[in-house]
């Protein structure tokens, strides 16, 4: 039953159970947060000796939680920015709880990424000296651009007198969070001398990756809340936005078979290619099982079959599109450094330092229980903000009526 | 303990008046508990401004001969700055040989014991940094004992 | 050691090398620095003060047909002079090592010609690892070396993935034992740095030192901007590439023989 809009927005939780699980799901978050700050202290007092990254697999699980959580908050605003740009009102119901959500997957990520660091007790140098050259640091300008941004537009949403301005503050951090997925993707897409990077592909690969998994993770989050208030999602909403998703995910694996099949006709690239599709043990075995199979094909299939249409099917193929991302970036950011430097085409190559050789990867405790970590810091800023202010989607009657008629 | 007593009289300035609701002063009361702990977190530093007491003084040993690039006032109060002004010049214009570096101060500042500037509170380094509470990173890289250039030692 | 050092034998033969031997270094020629170090090519250190300069580019010449298989002298003297570990001197993983230099066996598929090479720091005119440092902490010096400032490097480890020569390693744990003209410590990025320390001081970075002392001879240094040094005769001489030169990097390390 969908509650009459007259309900405060932040109301307290309709029921006992769900006043419980808010605050289990808090004190579940503060106790992975806690592990993953212990390991990153632990990381910090020994060096990454005791991570399983090296002078070749230089970017290890941490990087693949931090750029999930990066990448995946762009994506999440989408919500609110079709809602505000595009001027849906089912959307914009939801545009709020979608800025929270990036704000809180933002700060995951760079927390992350930052307790990586091998000093991040110079994390000030970082905003102190700029290389402008480097897609990194223009990184850094971009995520804590995000972060103003999306405060601000929050403000223009949550403050009556400012409502008029919430298409102006939209409209930028649309813009905003496209640049920003752009220079993530580029990161990669920078690097000329590895096989598994230098194309410019990544960069829409990488917002159509952003759409994908920041829909699952508002479609999850959304789930929860409702269920937890005791209050039912109109189905026509649902179903809305689980075709959307599975757009998404259609798009994902569009640019993942122009990725690869460009490296496929390309000679230098063919090698590269078959590791990591064919003959590199696990990475295939992740990519096609995980990513292609799980995180996508039958993520299809419950989001577009006519028949499974509730809120279980569509958090499990919210859980699944999540699942391979992880998977996908796995294989992509490990699989890509795996994959030896080719200094010498045509020769083969061998050193003491791994020339030539596929490099062995098995992350420790410590990294893993970071990047856990920093998804326990989103939950856990997620679970406070829907606490304390009205973050909460209101679907008015009438919008959802209207809404529905123009999703079917 | 000065910061102490001053913190204290500022937080019952503040204090609400007798008209306060319950609410008004229970907020009162958090307020003075919470600067009552940010002030006992200044303790240790006030207590070890006033020389002597419970706090071990720094022990500074310097055996070698002869004097330092400026007046010991000047660097107790400057060797940092002297120290990060030259950084970039050497670290990244290839200056060298200059009056300042952070290997002069260990050539003559090393302990002729242990010939290390820190590792205990007599090494000369070490011995200031602590009683002032300020943290040496600088050897985190750099080596604390004086060697031979461009030679392992 | 003999003052005529295996280098020299190498170097001599063209009689302008002599002549510019006699004009730089006069004084210097035959001049014993430290036991078993001689000043090969460089003129003198530089004067105190003094920064480096942009007029000079420091380059290196590898000779792979006089580089022997397994031979790692240019290895073990980089270890000893920077104070890297060495295998089983730490107890971090092998792939977490640093490695400043290391030889890289090469079998080439098409023909089975095989040959051995040291690899490095490339000292890029253009270097990726640069470009990409978030906080310039990577930067190249005005006379072409390629450094990392660890005062200001994060330990972010991009300039890893963008360096196509694998040249830079990351320190993996606390160290204890630097040398004292080479500092290094934990969190930071490090590589090649051509030796700085020594260049500065007018000597050839260590490698180079002992694979002269040790009679192989494969590796030359010098100032590339002077037309006059031996490296920039030899290059014009004998045929050179730079490692991944569709990469446009401008290496300052060329190879001959590959």
């Amino acid at each position: 039953m969908t509650q009459p809009s007259s309900a405060p927005l932040s109301a307290p939780w309709a029921s006992r159970a769900g006043e419980r699980r808010f605050w289990l799901a808090g004190a579940l978050g503060a106790l992975v947060l806690a592990a993953g700050l212990a390991a990153a202290h632990y990381m910090e007092v020994h060096g990454h000796a005791v991570t399983g990254m090296s002078n070749r697999i230089v970017w290890g699980v941490p990087h693949v939680f931090a750029i999930f959580m990066i990448v995946a908050a762009s994506g999440v605003l989408n919500v609110a920015s079709v809602g505000s740009v595009f001027g849906q009102p089912v959307y914009k119901a939801r545009a709020r709880l979608s800025g929270l959500l990036a704000v809180a997957l933002l700060a995951g990520g760079l927390t992350v990424l930052m307790l990586d660091l091998g000093r991040p007790e110079r994390i000030v140098v970082a905003a102190t000296h700029y290389n402008l050259r480097s897609i990194f640091a223009w990184n850094v300008l971009l995520y804590s651009g995000l972060f103003a941004i999306v405060a601000l537009y929050l403000w223009t949403l949550m403050e009556r007198r400012l409502n008029a301005y919430s298409k102006y503050a939209g409209l930028a951090a649309l813009v905003w969070r496209i640049v920003l997925t752009t220079g993530t993707g580029l990161i990669f897409g920078f690097l000329v001398a590895r096989q598994a990077y230098q194309s410019a592909v990544l960069a829409p690969m990488f917002i159509a990756m952003s759409l994908a998994w920041g829909m699952a993770i508002f479609l999850i989050a959304q789930a929860a809340l409702f269920a937890w208030q005791g209050r039912a999602l109109d189905p026509a909403i649902r179903r809305r936005m689980a075709r959307l998703l599975g757009v998404f995910v259609a798009a994902v694996l569009y640019f993942v078979l122009v990725y690869h099949l460009t490296n496929l006709y390309f000679a230098r690239q063919v090698e590269f290619t078959r590791f990591i599709l064919a003959s590199g043990g696990a990475y295939p075995l992740l990519f096609w099982l995980g990513y292609v199979f799980v995180g996508s094909l039958v993520p299809l299939l419950l989001l577009f079959h006519p028949r499974s249409d509730d809120d279980r099917t569509v958090i499990v193929a919210s859980t699944l599109v999540i699942v391979g991302a992880f998977a996908q970036l796995y294989v992509f950011i490990i699989g890509g450094q795996a994959f030896p430097l080719e200094l010498f085409p045509g020769y083969a190559a061998s050193s003491t330092f791994f020339d030539g050789a596929i490099a062995a990867y098995r992350p420790s405790l410590a990294e893993i229980l970071l990047g856990f970590g920093g998804l326990a810091l989103a939950l856990v800023a997620a679970v406070v903000g829907v606490r304390v202010l009205p973050f909460m989607p209101e679907d008015d009657r009438r919008v959802v009526a209207a809404g529905s008629g123009a999703g079917e | 303990m000065r910061a102490l007593t001053t913190a204290v009289r500022r937080a019952s300035a503040t204090a609400p008046g007798p008209a306060a609701a319950r609410g008004d002063r229970a907020r009162g009361l958090r307020a003075v508990a919470l600067v009552l702990l940010v002030g006992a977190l200044f303790v240790p530093l006030s207590a070890s401004a006033q020389a002597g007491g419970r706090t071990p003084q720094p022990e500074i040993v310097i055996d070698a001969e002869g004097g330092c690039v400026a007046p010991p006032d000047e660097m107790r109060r400057n060797h940092m700055n002297m120290l990060i002004h030259q950084r970039p010049l050497t670290v990244r214009q290839g200056v060298r040989g200059a009056e300042v570096s952070l290997r002069g101060c260990i050539e003559c500042h090393a302990s002729r014991e242990d010939g290390s500037a820190i590792g205990t509170r007599r090494n000369f380094c070490q011995s200031c940094h602590d009683f002032v509470a300020v943290r040496l990173d600088c050897f985190d890289c750099h080596q604390a004992r004086p060697g031979a250039e461009g030679v392992r030692r | 050691m003999s003052e005529r050092e295996p280098v020299e034998r190498d170097q001599a033969p063209s009689p302008s090398r002599r002549g510019f031997l006699a004009a730089v270094a006069a004084a210097a020629a035959g001049v014993m620095i430290a036991p078993g170090i001689r000043l090969i090519e460089l003129a003198a250190a530089r004067p105190a003060g003094e920064p480096a300069s942009g007029a000079v580019r420091w380059g290196l010449l590898i000779d792979t047909t006089r580089c022997a298989r397994g031979c790692e002298d240019c290895v073990a003297a980089c270890a000893r002079e920077n104070a890297l570990e060495r295998r089983g001197e730490t107890s971090v993983a092998e792939t977490q090592r640093p490695q400043w230099i290391r030889k890289i066996e090469l079998k080439e598929l098409a023909t089975g010609r095989e040959l051995s090479l040291p690899m490095m720091c490339q000292h890029c005119a253009r270097p990726p690892c640069v470009d990409v440092c978030p906080t310039g902490a990577s930067f190249k010096r005005a006379d072409g070396i390629v450094l990392v400032d660890q005062h200001r490097c994060i330990g972010c480890r991009y300039c890893m993935m963008a360096c196509p020569y694998q040249a830079r390693s990351f320190v993996h744990e606390p160290l204890a034992r630097q040398n004292p003209a080479v500092p290094r410590g934990k969190g930071c990025v490090e590589g090649c740095t051509l030796c700085v320390h020594r260049v500065d001081r007018g000597l050839a970075p260590a490698c180079v030192a002992a694979c002269a002392e040790a009679g192989h001879g494969a590796m030359l240094f010098g100032d590339l901007n002077d037309p006059a040094s031996a490296i920039s005769r030899r290059l014009r001489e004998v045929a050179s590439v730079e490692v991944r030169a569709d990469l446009r990097l401008g290496t300052g390390v060329r190879y001959q023989g590959i």
